[in-house]
């Protein structure tokens, strides 16, 4: 081995301490980019794969009734390749010991069993026989309920029971995110949907000869906005509800929309990782390249080069590099299928492999070596540029100043260690300021990590508290006269009654569309209001509707205007409605309108969708039991499941975000604090220990280092919280904002929390020099001569 | 009379620091002959290791010409310049200049990995008299030692030219005079060129020549006919 290289790995042995800190740092870069990419990659490969092998289609309709002869018209559209038409018909279902009967679809197979498009993958069981009252059921339904194959299932069908011997359990790319029309969250349990041979569900729907139902899949280069207009067109005669692409089907948008999440993620927190990492080189190079340089003098002195000499450093910061890369590979690869885990419990896919690609790997390696470089590169040059002759002359003093505190004449009556540390403070404000801003960016971090809980709390809070405060939530089969919630008043230990009128519509503003609902308030209703996103409640128009902000910057309309709406239940009747202003609701797509503006609206006497109680006791069963023995209900939902449903989902996700954020910062935190720390010990060691050779006590001069660090860590709370608000501001944009809006509320104890673990980080940091400190040998700090 | 490996012909060394100018070097000839010693005297300040650093290229000449044998170093750029310092030029530093996480054979095979057939470490070490201390850190030696080991590094590469700026400056009598016998030692065994800066006049006695610098130029020059030991030399 050169001598070159062996000064490189005694180098790297003195320097442990702060490079395995560097490392770790670069370590949860990596960790967090690799995880993040590799459960992005993998989900896009379980998805493409699925789309792909199972034909997923590329275009939707829903349409009343239209005749099987129409499907040839359809395949001769430019641009078709295939057109599957099939039937679907909304049911509930009938569940044994399921207070809450779980709702969803009765889907046609045709009677071979093979679908053209969207084919479906056996998960157990075998296919049904045609005329046997035999069905496929959801694998996600079945799995959570512990359905035994050969058991009956009773759907209702408007208002008529008919029973199906469950044959086999199936995934299909169309529920990949099973959930239920008009849930925020998907409930296994509670949504299914069941696949009966099309010749028996068609006499039983009475669509014999037609369908309701299409999926079309186009040629490579189809032109697919000319495809959805021309299937408007021809569908609009049999009661057309409007094609839509891939992008709306509802179970691919939320997967794209998490997908989406993760690719943004898995960018934009590396970044600061690596960032930290850089800076992090920079100080611990800078400072090996000051107390260096009779060393690099002396070797250009001897004859190597300027490349030799900065390769050998650039070298040192490589080794750092991959030790970390190989730690941070392994944790991401860690942290990645922990990730994973977690989406499966979302995502159906039939193969979910999580993998690892070596590609993947290699970036990981060659952006954070690229990151090590940019950070090193400034010392390096200094190396470069340090001319050799330098080697014959000692080591010039640092220059010193009076800070700035002191020519205020703030620090007249502070002690000499106060003045030492606020000049070292002083000295170099850039690298100060550096320092603080890398303690800050992990306060950052951890306030991201508990973020995610905050956010929740605040949603459910918003959702919970402040926009739906009733108890039990009765969806009436269809829209039901004002009289039926009178009814429901009545019924032994309800407390009040009000009603909600929901109509879903189709909103468009010339070629741009959302499929949202409108609620209709009761006048004097206190159960539900419209809420905005700080939990205000707002006092509806006397005409028009109050509109989600976003979805008038998609629509591009403002208030004053009108749109046209498309009524998606009923008549299918086209009306156009007033904007009367903007709305920043939590969830979905909405107008918010009084009941009577909105039955004057669709020229309907004044209906009920759904009834909303409050009641007497806590104990809600005999009633649920009571309202769902009532024909016209559909279901009943108690509110107190809801909100532990809702917690329970989210107390997982939060639980590994919150672990791995907090590890991580206190990663960044360690490795900023520690390595400030060590770089300001080895560039005073002397000054310290001449220190204590005329007279000052162990603890005195650890004062003034670690006084040093304590000052960075408090200036960099507040710009970390900062800096946290505004990676949180980030972290919530990339959720889709069709889906959710947040409460932007950042806990107090969130606050303290980070606090707390940067502080902890500190000193425990401080802690390891101040051993070091104790340590200083005096006679060979004084003796040697860098 | 010997041949001339190194001249530098009229000399200046201009340094500027903001609104300060230092002349250092005002025009200064000096010469070098194969296997001549020479002692450079001068007050501090009178420009000596800036000769000396110029003439063993780590640094540049304001204006003059500095010839290495039938090259013209006078406008050799950096690559050029350090090309001349590993091949022909070995350095002493009055504060040795070790690495200090290097031994004492790797500090010297940092040269020998460098350069075409040089001395193995271990020999150039036992040149110096620490045949026996190869594998001791520098902080595990004493400062003559240290500068012994930086000899050896410096004469490892059978340099053409050794430049020792104050090689005794740091250290007490008896090991400067450890370190001076190994100087003449090298310059009469291997011919080497050898140019050596000191403030102690005494050790101008062992030099074939003494040139003496003052404010710059030189002052005066002096021949010996005879050299002295270095074994011989008190200060
Ligand atoms: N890098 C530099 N920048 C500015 N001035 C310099 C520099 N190096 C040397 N000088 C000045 O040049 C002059 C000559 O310096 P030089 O180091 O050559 O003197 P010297 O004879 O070696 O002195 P000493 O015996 O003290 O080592 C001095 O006035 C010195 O201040
Ligand atoms: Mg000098």
């Amino acid at each position: 081995m050169r001598a070159l290289d062996k000064k490189l790995l005694r180098d790297f042995a003195h320097l442990k301490g702060q490079a395995l800190t560097i490392a770790l740092v670069v370590a949860a870069g990596i960790g967090v980019f690799v995880g993040f990419q590799s459960v992005y990659g993998s989900l896009l490969y379980s998805r493409d794969v699925y789309y792909e092998r199972y034909r997923f289609a590329d275009v939707f309709a829903n349409v009343e009734r239209a005749p099987e002869q129409l499907k040839s018209r359809i395949e001769a559209i430019p641009g078709v390749s295939q057109v599957y038409t099939r039937l679907r018909y909304p049911a509930r279902f009938l569940v044994a010991d399921l207070p809450q009967p779980p709702v969803g679809l009765l889907a046609s197979l045709p009677d071979d069993g093979a679908p053209p498009l969207n084919a479906l993958h056996l998960v157990t069981g075998r296919l049904p026989t045609a005329g046997q009252g035999e069905a496929l059921v959801l694998a996600s339904f079945a799995e959570k309920r512990g359905l035994v194959l050969g058991e009956p299932l009773v759907a209702i069908v408007d208002g008529n029971a008919c029973t199906f011997r469950i044959t086999g359990t199936v995934l299909s790319p169309e529920f990949v995110y099973p959930m239920g029309a008009g849930e925020i969250l998907p409930d296994d349990e509670r949504f299914l949907v069941l696949w009966a041979p099309r010749t028996e569900l068609a006499a039983m729907l009475k669509l014999t000869g037609a369908f309701n139902d299409l999926a079309v899949a186009l040629q490579p280069l189809a032109h697919q906005s000319q495809v959805l207009a021309d299937l408007d067109q021809l569908l609009a005669p049999y009661g057309g509800r409007g094609a839509y692409n891939r992008a709306l089907q509802p179970s691919n948008n939320v997967l794209d929309g998490e997908l989406y999440q993760l690719q943004t993620l898995a960018l934009a927190v590396p970044m600061v990782f690596l960032a930290v990492a850089a800076f992090l080189l920079n100080v611990v190079l800078s400072r090996l390249v000051h107390l260096q340089r009779s060393q690099i003098a002396a070797l250009k002195a001897v004859g190597y080069s300027n490349l030799q000499v900065g390769l050998h450093y650039l070298e040192l910061v490589s080794v750092m590099v991959l030790v970390g890369s190989v730690l941070g590979i392994a944790f991401g690869a860690w942290f990645g299928r922990a990730l994973h885990d977690l989406y499966g419990q979302f995502f159906r896919f039939p193969v979910q492999l999580y993998h690892l690609e070596g590609r993947l790997i290699l970036t990981a390696v060659g952006v954070s070596l690229a990151a090590g470089v940019l950070g090193a590169m400034v010392a390096v040059r200094a190396v470069v540029q340090l001319p050799p002759a330098e080697a014959m002359r000692p080591a010039a003093p640092l220059a010193y100043r009076r800070s700035i505190l002191e020519r205020l004449g703030i620090t007249g009556w502070v002690s000499p260690a106060f003045r030492m540390v606020t000049r070292e403070l002083t000295r170099r404000p850039l690298r100060t300021s550096l320092s603080v801003l890398g303690i800050a960016l992990s306060v950052g971090v951890l306030i991201i990590g508990r973020f995610n809980a905050d956010l929740t709390n605040g949603l459910m809070d918003l959702l919970f508290q402040r926009m739906w405060r009733e108890d039990l939530l009765v969806a009436f089969a269809g829209p039901r006269p004002e009289r039926a919630i009178r009814e429901l008043g009545h019924l032994p230990g309800v407390i009040r009654a009000e009603g909600l009128r929901v109509v879903p519509v189709r909103m468009r503003v010339g070629p741009r569309h959302r499929d949202v609902v409108l609620y209709g308030y009761q006048e004097d209703g206190e159960l539900r209001r419209p809420v905005s996103l700080s939990g205000v409640p707002l006092t509806l128009p006397e005409r028009g509707a109050l509109v989600t902000q976003n979805l008038l910057e998609i629509l591009q309309v403002s208030p004053g205007e009108e749109v046209e709406i498309e009524l998606r239940e009923g008549s299918y009747a086209k009306k156009t409605l007033l904007i009367a202003g903007p709305i920043e609701d939590a969830a979905g797509l909405a107008g918010h309108l009084r009941a009577d503006t909105l039955a004057q609206l669709l020229g309907e006497e004044p209906l009920v969708s759904l009834g909303l109680l409050t009641v007497a006791s806590r104990d809600t069963q005999d009633l649920e039991r009571r309202l769902q023995a009532m024909p016209q209900v559909l279901s009943v939902s108690a509110h107190a499941t809801l909100v532990d449903r809702f917690e329970k989902q989210s107390a997982e996700s939060i639980r590994v975000m919150t672990l791995f954020a907090t590890i991580f910062a206190m990663t960044i935190a360690v490795g900023v604090v520690y390595n400030n720390a060590r770089v300001a010990l080895s560039l005073r060691e002397r000054d310290l220990a001449s220190l204590r050779v005329i007279g000052m006590t162990r603890r005195e001069i650890s004062a003034i280092l670690l006084g040093e660090l304590g000052i960075q860590v408090i200036l960099a709370l507040p710009v970390g919280f900062w800096i946290g608000r505004a990676m949180a501001r980030g972290i919530s944009a990339t959720v889709d904002p069709e889906r959710f809006r947040f409460p932007m509320v950042i806990e107090t104890q969130t606050y303290a929390f980070a606090a707390i673990v940067t502080l902890a980080a500190g000193l425990a940091s401080g802690l390891l020099v101040r051993r070091k400190l104790d340590r200083l040998d005096l006679i060979a700090v004084l003796k040697t001569r860098e | 009379m010997a041949e001339v490996v190194l001249a530098g012909r009229e000399l200046t060394k201009l340094y500027r620091m903001g609104e300060v100018e230092v002349l250092a070097l005002r025009g200064v000839d000096l010469e070098l002959r194969e296997g001549e010693l020479v002692v450079l005297l001068g007050a501090s300040g009178s420009g000596k290791s800036t000769l000396l650093n110029i003439l063993g290229g780590l640094d540049r000449a304001s204006s003059g010409r500095v010839q290495y044998r039938d090259q013209d170093l006078s406008d050799a750029d950096e690559d050029e310049l350090t090309l001349y310092r590993r091949r022909h030029v070995g350095f002493v530093f009055q504060f040795y200049n070790l690495i200090p996480s290097l031994t004492a054979k790797e500090n010297v095979a940092l040269v020998t990995d460098i350069v075409d057939d040089p001395l193995d470490p271990a020999e150039a070490l036992s040149l110096v008299g620490l045949g026996q201390r190869l594998d001791h850190f520098p902080s595990q030696m004493s400062g003559g030692e240290q500068q012994r080991v930086a000899i050896a590094r410096a004469i490892a590469k059978r340099p053409d030219l050794l430049l020792c700026d104050e090689p005794t400056g740091a250290l007490d009598f008896q090991t400067g005079v450890l370190v001076l016998e190994v100087l003449e030692r090298v310059n009469r065994e291997l011919g080497t060129s050898t140019a050596v800066i000191t403030h102690n006049l005494p050790i101008a006695a062992m030099a074939d020549r003494v040139v003496t610098l003052a404010d710059g130029r030189v002052q005066g020059e002096v021949v010996h006919t005879q050299r002295a030991k270095a074994a011989d030399i008190r200060w």
